[in-house]
């Protein structure tokens, strides 16, 4: 096996366990999408040229509620926003690429494949010279998984029509609910959520979906707050964020 | 696929591509305002919490169900001690779903 190639395969072999993880997601979209109203061919082209799990389950989620195209894609905008972190941190090692590269890369840059392989170009004992080689192999492994997950589950929603009844938006909430609630260490992301929560159920009568916006925006706010306020009292206490 | 499907798909990987590529096209070193990257490390708990709220307390057609009759309140509460507990993805969705439509067909 030549370098490339194999470098190739270990990015598809350590994105396995990230795989695992997006294959009920996949699968739950797909289902959801078309029990939302959306066609077969949009389904599978949403998943074929959109490529962002959390935005795609939002954005089928507010199609059923009825929201407009101009909250649909501001929502998309403000959810996505965190991949600019991840190509940020990775640009120092894809800059002196071609835009030949560049440009698949970063249509398939997901958090999982930003994990795996943000880990892989810290990695030393690993070759320099094949490293978007892996990156490629671990954007192929996720986005082949992702399609091919999306077109299960939109097979089994348009083959069981009654689906939309069973509730399956639950595992939309539980999938959401396994993301954030790890992430809830410190006490300015707690606050930020418990803000976002109280803003978001509050608002929640408001025309478009104007309310997930507020919310979105009052849980930032108060992050960041919080965030400089610990800082300051931590001077003066010794103590900085510590986990809750 | 209708207009607005087209539209939708079309929006949402040309704002999805820009993001993901921006940075990359640019080519040279960025360096953030800090209170810019410090804001959008909360943009995800702050966006999903945003969502995950109003759908275990207001379900359906939006109306407060705070009762132990709504089970996407219960199966959220479930979700919520399984992700603390084993902070575990698969675990939480399985686990989640599960005490979700034992609820509801105890209540049924």
């Amino acid at each position: 096996m030549s370098a490339h190639l194999k470098a190739f395969a270990c990015g598809a072999r350590d994105t396995l366990p990230m795989l695992l993880g997006a294959l009920p997601f996949g699968i739950i979209f797909g289902t959801l999408a078309i029990a939302s109203g959306l066609s077969m061919p949009a389904t599978l082209l949403m998943s074929a040229l959109v490529f962002a799990g959390s935005a795609q389950f939002i954005a089928v989620s507010l199609v059923a509620s009825g929201a407009g195209l101009a909250v649909l894609l501001a929502t998309t905008l403000i959810v996505n926003l965190r991949h600019m972190l991840y190509s940020a941190s990775l640009l120092p090692y894809v800059r002196q690429l071609s835009p030949r590269w560049k440009v698949p890369l970063a249509f398939w840059l997901t958090d999982e494949t930003y994990a795996v392989v943000h880990r892989h170009y810290l990695d030393a004992n690993a070759s320099n010279e094949h490293k978007h080689w892996y990156f490629l192999g671990s954007c192929l492994a996720m986005y082949s998984n992702w399609f091919v997950c999306t077109l299960i589950g939109a097979l089994l929603g348009s083959s069981l029509p009654g689906m939309a009844g069973w509730g399956l938006d639950f595992a939309m909430v539980a999938t959401f609910i396994g993301i954030v609630v790890p992430l809830l260490r410190t006490r300015p992301m707690l606050l930020s959520a418990v803000v976002a929560a109280v803003v978001a159920v509050a608002a929640n009568g408001l025309p478009y979906k104007l309310g997930l916006m507020l919310a979105a925006l009052a849980g930032v706010i108060a992050g960041v707050l919080a965030e400089r306020w610990s800082l300051e009292s931590g001077k003066l206490t010794g103590g900085v964020d510590e986990p809750v | 696929m209708s207009l607005f499907e087209i539209a939708l798909i079309g929006g949402m990987a040309l704002i999805t591509f820009s993001i993901r590529y921006g940075l990359f096209a640019v080519g040279h070193r960025v360096r953030f305002n800090p209170l810019v990257s410090r804001a959008l490390t909360y943009v995800p708990v702050a966006v999903l919490t945003a969502i995950i709220a109003p759908a275990m307390l207001l379900p359906g057609d939006g109306s407060w169900q705070l009762s132990w009759q709504n089970a996407y309140l219960i199966g959220g509460i479930a979700a919520i001690l399984i992700a603390a507990l084993s902070r575990n993805l698969l675990a939480t969705i399985f686990g989640g779903m599960l005490v979700f439509f034992l609820w509801r067909w105890l209540l049924a």
